[in-house]
């Protein structure tokens, strides 16, 4: 175990572990001293001097971020000499800034106003023009620069050459006409680059897929965990939901990392910006192929499903086959066990990751699944007892016809077969559809049953460590869409009579 | 927080007020005294030794209504000098509206020296308070209430939101 050091800091006992600083070691105790360029996993260059604070024996503030803590140090934040250096660093941060909080999206969680608000109120000093710099400058596909705002604490550098490893962004200049800038000839299009309107701590570098859709103060917030691959990212989900007219009509305004262990401050840019869509095409009522107006409550299509299900199996009990996928959760997988295995001892499962699931892989987060739960899939017996089939078997037995029925849940064979797809489809005796969007299977289905999407639902992921983590629902479920585990358990209900 | 309370008596009738007809007779004094002392202020007026007539029945709705000078009427958007609306769809107005009855989506100006323009701004008159705060709120002077309409009156609930062409058109 790591040697303790103890220290006093505005009257309180602090500990830190050896090594650390006076900052790191009031963060970890929970006490806040204010700070812009020093970020947990950036490090702390001490270069915007927000951070000062009186250090009983020191003749001048020193900077908390680059103070080891000593044993027996007498720190003082909150002191009158403390706020009035913090005080005098932010109006200098302040000098050239435009202060278009109006107009600017950071407005509501942007530190300069906290700081103003907290140590600031000072009768500015600053009689000259500011200086103007370059606005709204489009620096990658997700990220809007604004060079006026920019208080150079150097956090995007930093995270540009030390996370992402890609080095398309610098500070260029000295003195007063220092500035953030990209490399000539480079954009800013790394695949983590969303991570830098969140470490950004002022307004200077934001979100263009965010830009103008909601004031920050709108919108509400659930913790979950992304299900864009088996790495299983926390997440922090912000909806707006209070406003309709306010984000284009989209309850998802858009998703921030979330501190833990398994992905430590940042998520990926496929699954920050892979969720636009998801309101859009959204199943909202249970629907029959054969009269797709028709006002159907769940009791009614179960029976009917469960009936179809059971006619099928007197002739032929191994023909009917399963397509799940690894976006089910713990609880999904358990119910969808429960029914497909135990109950009707069905054979023939499709769950693996096959082309329409599978993708890019690095070294920082992103994983080649692009599904959040086979390790869950895997504890409830798929992958482990119960083998996969692939898209191809699958096809060849519909054709052969060893296989009359089919129960989707969440996937779209007809659009993975392409040109074939639907032939095989319409070939079936039994299509049943589940999953939150309409276009799935290409409206072929004989009943579609609407599920709810992972952020209208709670539920656990087991991600590719065997890490379970929960998620939260953030939003309500649209319409008669229930959770699938749900569904399932009504579904063997009506199976079982 | 504690709440202190003052009990206040119920104010109790006498003899006096019971006999119903003295009452009746005093209530008349009163209207008596406003009718003399306004005949008394016309009088002045028309002699010119004041500036300010007595109180005057104005026949609304046949004669149009007087409003004071800080009376708050319907809103209007200001534009600027080149005639653009000089709203920037910071929805500090939206924020503070107690009615809720400010929409506004915002969108990308093709200005780069305006940034953020209203893509549309609404004001469902219907409910509108009238308190004004979203004229406080606002930073750059783009909503005032002064069009001194007061006649807001229409035929459907639709037809009470105004749109931002029509909140910036100058009043008649």
């Amino acid at each position: 175990m790591a040697k303790t050091i103890k220290f006093r800091l505005d009257g309180t006992a602090v500990e830190a572990l050896e090594g650390e600083t006076v900052l790191e070691a009031a963060e970890r105790a929970g006490l806040r001293i204010p700070h812009y360029c020093w970020h947990k996993a950036l490090g702390n260059p001490g270069n915007c001097r927000m951070c000062v604070v009186e250090v009983e024996g020191a003749p001048k503030p020193q900077a908390a971020c680059r103070l080891p803590a000593k044993e027996g140090l007498v720190v003082r934040s909150a002191s009158p000499a403390s706020r009035r250096a913090q005080s005098a660093a932010l109006e200098l941060h302040l000098v050239d800034h435009p202060l278009d909080c109006p107009v600017c999206d950071q407005a509501g969680e942007c530190g300069l106003q906290d700081y103003y608000m907290d140590i600031g109120r000072y009768p500015s000093a600053m009689r000259e023009d500011k200086a103007h710099a370059a606005k709204r400058v489009p620096v990658g596909p997700h990220i809007m620069l604004d060079q006026e705002r920019c208080i150079l604490c150097t956090r995007c550098a930093r995270f540009v050459s030390q996370v992402s490893k890609s080095h398309e962004l610098g500070i260029f200049g000295r003195g007063h006409n220092e500035a953030v800038a990209l490399v000539p000839g480079r954009v800013l299009d790394n695949p983590y680059s969303g991570c830098l309107a969140d470490v950004c701590p002022v307004g200077a570098l934001t979100d263009r897929d965010f830009r103008f859709q909601v004031r920050v103060w709108y919108l509400d917030g659930a913790d979950s965990v992304c299900p864009g691959c088996s790495r299983g990212c926390g997440i922090r989900v912000h909806t707006s939901t209070r406003r309709p007219w306010h984000n284009k009509g989209r309850r998802l305004a858009r998703l921030k990392p979330r501190f833990t262990e398994v992905n430590g401050h940042w998520i990926c840019d496929e699954g920050r910006y892979g969720y636009a869509d998801f309101d859009t095409d959204r199943l909202g009522k249970v629907m029959r192929l054969k009269d797709p107006s028709a006002e159907l409550g769940w009791d009614v299509v179960c029976d009917e499903v469960a009936v179809a299900i059971r006619q099928g199996m007197l002739k032929d009990p191994a023909g009917l086959a399963v397509v799940a996928s690894g976006g089910l959760s713990n609880e999904d997988w358990r119910a969808f066990r429960s029914l497909f295995v135990d109950a009707l001892k069905l054979e023939r499962f499709l769950f693996a990751p096959e082309p329409d699931q599978v993708g890019e892989q690095d070294e920082l987060l992103r994983r080649r699944d692009k599904v959040p739960n086979l390790e869950g899939g895997k504890a409830a017996g798929f992958g482990t007892q119960i083998k996969s089939l692939d898209w191809d078997g699958l096809a060849g037995e519909i054709e052969s016809g060893k296989v009359w029925g089919l129960y989707v849940v969440d996937r779209d064979p007809v659009k993975v077969w392409g040109e074939r797809g639907r032939a095989l489809a319409e070939g079936l005796s039994l299509l049943v559809c589940q999953g939150p969007r309409k276009g799935l299977t290409g409206g072929l289905a004989h009943y579609r049953l609407p599920a709810t999407d992972w952020l209208e639902e709670a539920g656990s992921f087991t991600n590719f460590q065997g890490q379970v983590q929960t998620y939260l629902p953030a939003l309500k479920p649209l319409g008669a869409a229930r959770p699938d585990w749900d569904i399932f358990s009504a579904l063997e209900k009506a199976v079982n009579g | 927080m504690p709440v202190s309370v003052r009990p206040v008596a119920r104010p109790s009738r006498g003899l006096w007020e019971q006999v119903y007809i003295l009452e009746v007779v005093r209530g008349l004094g009163v209207t008596f005294r406003h009718f003399f002392v306004n005949l008394w202020r016309h009088g002045l007026k028309l002699a010119g030794r004041a500036t300010e007539p007595g109180a005057v029945t104005i026949q609304y709705p046949d004669d149009p209504a007087v409003l004071g000078r800080r009376a708050r009427t319907r809103h209007r958007l200001l534009r600027r000098a080149d005639g653009s609306p000089r709203c920037t769809s910071c929805l500090l107005c939206e924020t503070i509206c107690p009615a809720k009855c400010i929409h506004i989506t915002a969108e990308e100006s093709p200005d780069p020296g305006v940034e953020k323009r209203a893509r549309s701004f609404d004001i469902d008159i219907g409910m509108c308070v009238f308190c004004g705060h979203c004229v406080e709120a606002c930073p750059v002077d783009a909503i005032r209430m002064d069009a001194d309409r007061v006649e807001l009156a229409a035929y459907s609930r639709t037809a009470l939101i105004w749109d931002i062409e029509s909140l910036m058109q100058e009043p008649r």
